[in-house]
């Protein structure tokens, strides 16, 4: 067994490891901090397969970017160290049951098929793939990148709508109901004043 | 003036009044709708005179043949290039009389309902319908083919009910609007597959076309018709006494008569016009339009005439016994209709023989004047009285001397006294059945007595008998009441001296009636000897009459209950009908169609409660439910669906 | 490199996948719902990039499919922790089960 192969298991259980402790652990902070080594442990895959380029966006978006927005979020909404509450047995049960036969069969699939790897070197370079991603004739990824730019404008767009509180709504209520009450109070005395009179 | 530029207007112009009063009546025009209403038929009846002076006296005859003449026809609803309905004003010498009696007796009505009823909540509803009523009657008249004519004649049975359910909230009026209408569209069911027959076989519906197939002996139609049969009698045979079966039912003949003493719960004016002149007679006119067939089919024309004979004589024996005026009127109409019916019946066809075809048509004419001047002379009486017994009445000449003198005219006309109308129209009924039958000649003179026995009964329990107890008199009646009498009155008297042959026959040429004094002899006698009983037994108060009918015992209550003709139906409807088809009937639909559908909701209603715990809203059991899916699917395409 | 089978690394991606399939069925709380969501979307990634590496090596597909697959994590974070938020606001909390108004 060679020495890349040593270092492939040991952040593949990496990985896997932080992965499960991520989905399992009782604190969200936790949670999230673990979610954070499994991501760079894919990361590290992929310095181990050999594509830094990906390695570099993944540590850049996910780690850099997702990550510390989940991090954002969850101080937003949560206490942190507070326990998240159990689950259900029979709903852990039954998805472990689920899972446990998903991963089964998806395996059993890809264990029967048996990949053979070609032979030929992978090679490419970060000026190959940006030419590509603009390139318009066949194969290129122009449009694809264009839609996603669009994508991305729209769930900025969307994010600050959703999460904007509706300020002209709420205050304009409050407002008029001020408004009422203030209407109110002299009413009541001319009221009363006229009673009186009589 | 040419007849297409006003002749619509007549059947039009109560329509537009029916329509204008009936949308704006109550809120607009409630104390001048009466007005609104006698003006609009005003018109109508001067124009309906007009052009019966012109049909008469300057273009309907041509060399001495009246012309069937058609001023509009109109293709309404196309089938096919044969069968076609169509809407048309047919003028001949029957529509042409029977437009100016409905619009003159319709006109006497309105002018008589102004005052009759007053201060009645729903005043510009009831001249509303009665306008709807008189456009439809006029339709019926003027009707060009046999589907137009059924159309009119449904419009003319709903306005009928309308009228005879005027009074809503007594249950009796409600109960006999549905009696009446329920009967006569039961007979209305013969009609129309009489009418299916007829157009079906002579491919056309309309009466000229229809009479000219039918009649000539060469043609394909007749020769169809008369050689196919149903049951050993022949198609036209059928379809013919199917058609006579709706006018039965509309003229009131017996077994189909029940409904009319029970529309007496209607107002009185409406008796006048619709149970007396004009929609009753709606079925001597039908067969009188149809004549020609039925005088090629001899066993219809039988059954016409000993139907109308059966109805004329039964009917005039249970008037004698009722009480209540009106319904002792509506007996009478029923057995005058009778004496109608009968005519046609023993008619024959051109010169001589047609002389039956012209009685019934005097007849209708002279009856439609007499008898809706005795309902409107009942009304004056009701109007007083405030009542329909007649043990409520008697002595009333003193305080009704207008309705008495009246009223006795109108009896003299219909007992059959010279010179009154109805002597000369009824003489030459008897001649027309002496001529062809000796048997219905026979019936029609008893009846004829009996006709002015009962009539005189009524007279003189109204107006003499007993001294009058009326407790705080009004006047008689307001002049609107009045006027419509005297020139009723007028007419009655005088109606016998037109001609009536010179104008109406059945092949339309002159039919030149002969008077011959000795025959009147037996008619007269019988009518005279009628009056002198009625006057022996009803002129003062003495216990003669309930002597008289406690000799004849169950004959006399028999005739009082109307021969149980009633109670026939009721057991029959009852016990029969409902017991074995409509229980059945209401079980299965109670049970199996009600049980099938509850059946499917219900199952339906568990189902979905035992599943919709699926839908818990929880987004992670959808996940695994989602999951699981794919599982199954994923299993079945790798190793099941190969 | 080559004394690794390919179904080892893939092993790894399916291993990773279910690991957050479980998480998605098991966690309440919505934003450790988005973290297995993440971890799904990895995952798949792994496996865009070893089947491009090693059985089309002359093509770069692969590479461009995880990069987009990046881009759409991000924005769908994004989304997903906007639509979090506000329904914290609305329901003072983030339990799933919390939100269950679209029952029957």
């Amino acid at each position: 067994m060679s020495a890349s192969a040593i270092i492939f298991y040991i952040i593949s259980a990496f990985i896997l490891g932080a992965g499960i402790l991520a989905m399992t652990t009782r604190k969200i902070f936790r949670s999230a901090i673990w979610l954070l080594f499994s991501l760079i442990g894919v990361a590290a895959l992929y310095f181990w397969l050999q594509v830094e380029f990906i390695a570099a966006v993944q540590i850049v978006v996910y780690v850099g970017g997702i990550v510390v927005l989940i991090i954002f979020s969850i101080f937003l909404t949560q206490q942190s160290g507070v326990e998240m509450p159990k689950q259900s047995g029979k709903r852990i049960l039954f998805s472990a049951l689920a899972v446990l036969f998903g991963f089964g069969l998806t395996f059993l699939q890809i264990w029967k098929y048996n990949f053979q790897p070609t032979a030929k070197n992978f090679n490419w370079t970060v000026s190959k793939i940006g030419s590509q991603m603009l390139s318009t004739t066949t194969g290129g990824y122009a449009l694809p990148f264009e839609v996603v730019s669009m994508l991305l404008l729209a769930a900025m767009i969307g994010c600050i709508v959703i999460a904007m509180k509706a300020p002209s709504a709420t205050n304009g209520k409050a407002k008029e109901e001020e408004i009422e009450k203030l209407n109110q109070e002299p009413k009541e005395e001319i009221i009363i004043t006229e009673i009186s009179e009589v | 003036m040419n007849y297409s530029s006003y002749i619509a207007l007549i059947p039009l112009l109560p329509l537009a009044s029916f329509v204008l009063l009936g949308l704006f009546g109550r809120k607009y025009f409630k104390n001048f709708s009466g007005i609104i209403g006698c003006a609009v038929l005003l018109v109508s009846t001067v124009l309906a005179l007009y052009a019966a002076y012109n049909y008469f006296f300057v273009n309907g005859k041509v060399n001495g043949v009246y012309q069937t003449i058609i001023p509009i026809k109109y293709v309404w609803l196309v089938f096919s290039e044969k069968a076609s309905i169509d809407m048309g004003i047919i003028l001949d010498p029957i529509s042409v009389m029977m437009l100016v009696i409905v619009t003159f007796v319709s006109l006497m009505v309105h002018i008589f309902s102004i005052g009759y009823m007053k201060g009645e909540e729903r005043f510009s509803t009831y001249y509303s319908f009665l306008s709807l009523f008189t456009f439809s009657m006029l339709g019926l008249v003027v009707a060009s083919n046999l589907f137009q004519i059924y159309i009119f004649w449904e419009l003319v049975g709903v306005s009928s009910y309308l009228l005879i359910g005027f009074y809503y909230d007594r249950p009796s009026a409600v109960a006999a609007s549905k009696k009446a209408f329920i009967v006569t569209r039961f007979a209305d069911l013969g009609f129309l597959i009489g009418v299916l027959i007829l157009g079906f076989q002579a491919e056309t519906l309309d009466f000229n076309t229809m009479i000219q197939r039918l009649t000539d002996t060469s043609s394909p139609q007749l020769l169809a018709i008369a050689s196919t049969s149903f049951l050993g009698i022949s198609l036209l045979t059928w379809a013919l006494t199917l058609v006579f079966i709706g006018g039965a039912g509309k003229s009131a003949m017996f077994p189909l008569h029940i409904w009319l003493p029970d529309a007496m719960e209607g107002p009185t004016p409406v008796s006048a016009l619709i149970h007396a002149a004009t929609m009753v007679v709606a079925g001597v006119y039908l067969v009188a339009r149809l004549f020609p067939l039925f005088h090629i089919n001899q066993a219809s024309l039988t059954v016409v005439t000993f139907v109308g004979l059966l109805s004329a004589f039964l009917a005039a024996i249970i008037a004698c016994t009722q009480t209540d005026i009106k319904r002792v009127l509506a007996y009478s109409t029923m057995s005058q209709i009778g004496y109608m019916m009968f005519a046609l019946g023993v008619s024959g066809y051109g010169g001589e023989f047609g002389l039956g075809y012209t009685a019934s048509m005097f007849h209708l004419f002279t009856h439609a004047f007499f008898k809706s001047l005795l309902f409107l002379g009942a009304g004056v009486v009701i109007h007083f009285i405030h009542s329909n017994e007649m043990k409520d009445m008697g002595g009333l000449r003193k305080y009704l001397p207008v309705a008495n003198w009246t009223f006795l005219i109108a009896c003299l006309a219909i007992a059959g006294i010279p010179p009154l109308s109805g002597f000369f129209s009824k003489e030459e009924i008897l001649l027309a059945a002496y001529q062809s039958n000796k048997l219905v000649y026979g019936v029609a003179l008893f009846t004829s007595g009996l006709t002015a026995f009962y009539m005189f009964r009524l007279y003189f329990s109204i107006f003499w008998n007993k001294n009058a107890e009326v407790h705080n008199p009004h006047g008689e009646a307001s002049f609107s009441m009045k006027m419509p009498l005297i020139i009723l009155a007028v007419c009655s008297a005088l109606a016998g001296f037109i001609p009536f042959g010179k104008y109406i026959s059945s092949d339309r040429t002159v039919l030149e009636s002969h008077f011959d004094p000795m025959f009147s002899i037996a008619p007269v006698a019988f009518g005279a000897i009628g009056i002198l009983l009625a006057t022996w037994m009803y002129k003062n108060e003495n216990g003669k009459s309930e002597r008289v009918s406690q000799t004849l015992g169950g004959f006399y209550k028999a005739a009082y209950k109307k021969f149980y003709i009633d109670e026939a139906y009721l057991f029959i409807t009852k016990k029969i009908i409902f017991n074995l088809i409509g229980k059945p009937a209401s079980w299965i639909d109670r049970n199996i169609v009600d049980g099938t559908m509850n059946g499917i909701a219900w199952t339906t209603g568990r189902i979905s409660t035992l599943i919709k715990g699926v839908q818990s809203g929880r987004v992670q059991s959808y996940a695994l439910y989602f999951f699981g899916g794919i599982v199954c699917l994923v299993i079945i395409f790798l190793y099941l669906w190969k | 490199m080559s004394d690794v089978p390919m179904s080892h690394i893939l092993f790894v991606s399916t291993a990773l996948f279910f690991i957050g399939m479980y998480g998605l069925f098991t966690r309440r709380n919505m934003i450790t719902m988005l973290m297995a969501i993440e971890l799904i979307l990895n995952s798949v990634n792994i496996n865009f990039v070893v089947f491009n590496k090693y059985l089309y090596p002359d093509k770069l597909d692969g590479i461009f499919f995880t990069i987009f697959i990046i881009t759409i994590a991000a924005a769908e974070a994004a989304v997903a922790i906007a639509i979090i938020i506000n329904l914290y606001r609305s329901h003072r909390s983030i339990d799933v089960e919390n939100a269950s108004e679209m029952k029957y």
